[in-house]
């Protein structure tokens, strides 16, 4: 069986739910194997996890300079793991997580390997065709890389990780950076992720729109989401406005999500918001405006003020929960 | 080139996101359905580079790989203020994907020369988001990717880039590749001289023999697409006028639907 190499998304200390999902699709093509790049010591704290996972073998890429630089650690430790496991004739595929640094990888590695790269796969059958779910999900198109180790980027919560355990067999491998081509990371900002689930993963998903008017009236989208378990999302405009961070903006630029239940207050529905959120299950939508395009989609529209309707509903369904 | 900085920004034209966009029978991307305009992220990266330039000194050059009318998009950012610009146009390179794309786009940028390039961090049309670290791997350069804010202090670039759940700040010595996110820099409209000047502006013209390029065009492309299928649009389902118990509608609403 070739092997089918997966990048390990960690972060202080634990693994990424995306890695899981990963190794999954990894077997439907092969023999999973994980490459762990970090601080010495990283992998010793994941093995256990990876291998429950379902990771035969763990290449584990250790240095000093991993979480200095962005991007061509891993791109190293990459290909020293390709090599290591036994280069193109036994390597099927390549599987990274569909982030900002996912993708700058793949590009990077794709390049060093002289393959071809997929980005964004929403599913990946035994044969390493990708799906892909283009403009905003109106297209479903599968791809296929015909030249070199398919380098492919999948998106988060697109496949559900069926665990089978694996024996987890470490194997160290040496890399390099050269600093003339590094990017050198001197700090990192991110929110704490807080009890809400994760906005591309949510079953859930409450977005406010310029229609909120404010960062502090954002609460009114926040509590409305706390009642539902649910997670917070915003348009560009919200964004761009300063009322809620960027890393909550759904949309063709931001997080495309697919919940079940999507709640859009004040958001008039321009397409770009539309093709991140349009194939969600379930769509519900509060405009003041009865002709705003965010209907045309809703399953459920309320023509009303959102700071009338929002916390009605919260009530309701904190009552309902009771 | 010029003393001070010289920045080579990649542009290039998409289908316009406001109107419906679709993919011809065989996957590939129908640019005649709709009107055709500049990215709007890759008009951010013109704006950085004009600033950039404004502050160092030096030269901003567009460049553009893409049909005969794509030299639309580089007449709007030499109206913006860019100073010269370079068109690969070449039925050869009709279908191209990311790999060949960043080899054509590397080959043109090493013709024209440059201290940084700045590229946008993501297509509207494609979605890959790759060709800005496969060409900061071909040309050798060290990569700051969806960056919101980049300064340049001697031969450092430093940025602050979106990474998933926050930003981080980077540093990277020049020659750099820049990718810009959509939370930088505004693009300014051109005014009438800036439309005006462009008009006088020079464009070079290179084709894919004039790069020594081969195994161009879409029956070479690293990938493919296999199939190709329209999904059926969604329809507007009940729609209510709040008289003061939508929220509760809506909670009956999810309940029957088993969302709640
Ligand atoms: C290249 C490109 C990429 C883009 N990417 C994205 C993206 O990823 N995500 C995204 O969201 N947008 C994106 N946009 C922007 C998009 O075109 C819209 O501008 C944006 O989605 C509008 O956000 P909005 O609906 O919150 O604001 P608006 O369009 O201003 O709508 C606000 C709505 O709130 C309603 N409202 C006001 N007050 C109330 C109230 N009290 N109660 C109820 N309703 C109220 C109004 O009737 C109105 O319909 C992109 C645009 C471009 C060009
Ligand atoms: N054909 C092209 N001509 C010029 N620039 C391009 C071309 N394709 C991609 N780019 C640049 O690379 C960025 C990212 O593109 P992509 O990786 O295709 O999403 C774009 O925003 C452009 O700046």
């Amino acid at each position: 069986m070739p092997t089918v190499l997966v990048l390990a998304e960690h972060a202080d200390g634990a693994l990424r739910p995306v890695t899981g999902e990963l190794l999954t699709a990894a077997r439907r093509v092969g023999t999973p194997a994980a490459v762990v790049v970090g601080a010495p010591g990283a992998a010793a704290a994941l093995a256990g996890e990876l291998a429950a996972a379902g990771a035969e073998k763990i290449f584990v890429a250790e240095s000093p300079d991993a979480d200095s630089y962005a991007v061509t650690p891993q791109v190293a430790a990459l290909q020293a793991a390709v090599e290591a496991a036994g280069g193109a004739g036994e390597v099927a595929a390549v599987l990274l997580p569909n982030t900002v640094d996912g993708r700058d990888i793949a590009g990077r590695l794709a390049i060093r390997l002289d393959s071809g790269v997929i980005a964004d796969a929403v599913d990946l059958d035994e044969s390493v065709v990708a799906t892909l779910s283009v403009f905003g999900g109106s297209y479903v198109v599968t791809s296929q890389v015909t030249q070199g180790i398919p380098v492919i980027t999948v998106r988060a919560g697109a496949v559900t990780a069926e665990p089978v355990a694996g024996a987890g067999e470490q194997v160290p491998v040496q890399f390099t950076v050269d600093p003339a081509t590094a990017t050198t990371v001197t700090a990192v900002h991110t929110e704490p992720a807080g009890d809400r689930p994760d906005l591309a993963a949510a079953q859930t998903v409450v977005s406010g729109g310029r229609g909120v008017g404010s960062a502090d009236k954002f609460s009114v989208v926040e509590q409305l989401a706390d009642a539902l378990g649910a997670a917070v999302g915003a348009s560009r405009a919200a964004v761009d406005s300063g009322y809620y961070p960027h890393q909550f903006q759904v949309g063709q630029t931001g997080t495309t999500v697919s919940p079940q239940l999507y709640i859009a207050l004040g958001i008039s529905g321009a397409i770009q918001h539309r093709a991140g959120m349009q194939t969600s299950k379930s769509i519900v939508a509060v405009n003041k405006d009865p002709d705003a395009p965010i209907f045309e989609i809703a399953d459920f529209g309320v023509v009303g003020d959102l700071f009338d309707v929002a916390p009605q509903l919260t009530q309701e369904v904190s009552s309902r929960k009771g | 080139m010029k003393p001070g900085m010289n920045i080579a920004v990649l542009v290039k034209q998409v289908p316009d996101t406001y109107a419906e966009r679709r993919l011809k029978d065989d996957g590939t991307l129908d640019r005649d359905a709709g009107e055709a305009v500049i990215d709007e992220i890759d008009s951010r990266g013109v704006e950085v580079a004009l600033q950039l330039a404004e502050q160092h000194g030096g030269e901003v050059t567009v460049v553009t790989m893409g049909p005969q009318r794509a030299t639309e998009a580089l007449r709007k950012a030499l109206a913006m203020g860019a100073d010269k610009a370079v068109h690969l146009v070449d039925d050869a390179l009709a279908g191209s994907d990311a790999w060949q794309t960043s080899a054509a786009l590397a080959a043109a940028l090493r013709t024209v020369g440059f201290d940084l390039v700045i590229t946008g961090n993501e297509a509207s049309d494609g979605m890959t988001g790759t060709v800005p670290a496969m060409l900061a791997e071909r040309l050798g350069l060290p990569q700051v990717t969806s960056a919101r804010k980049v300064t340049v202090d001697g031969t450092t670039l430093s940025a602050e880039k979106l990474i998933d759940g926050g930003y981080a700040e980077v540093t990277a010595p020049l020659p750099a590749l820049v990718s810009v996110s959509e939370k930088i820099a505004d693009p300014r409209y051109p005014n009438f001289k800036g439309i005006m000047a462009a008009k006088k502006k020079p464009v070079q013209t290179l084709s894919a023999a004039d790069l020594g390029l081969s195994n161009t065009g879409g029956a070479n492309a690293a990938s493919r697409v296999v199939s190709s299928a329209p999904k059926p649009p969604r329809e507007a389902g009940q729609k209510i006028t709040d008289d003061g118990t939508a929220g509760a509608k809506v909670a009956e609403f999810l309940a029957t639907e088993r969302l709640i």
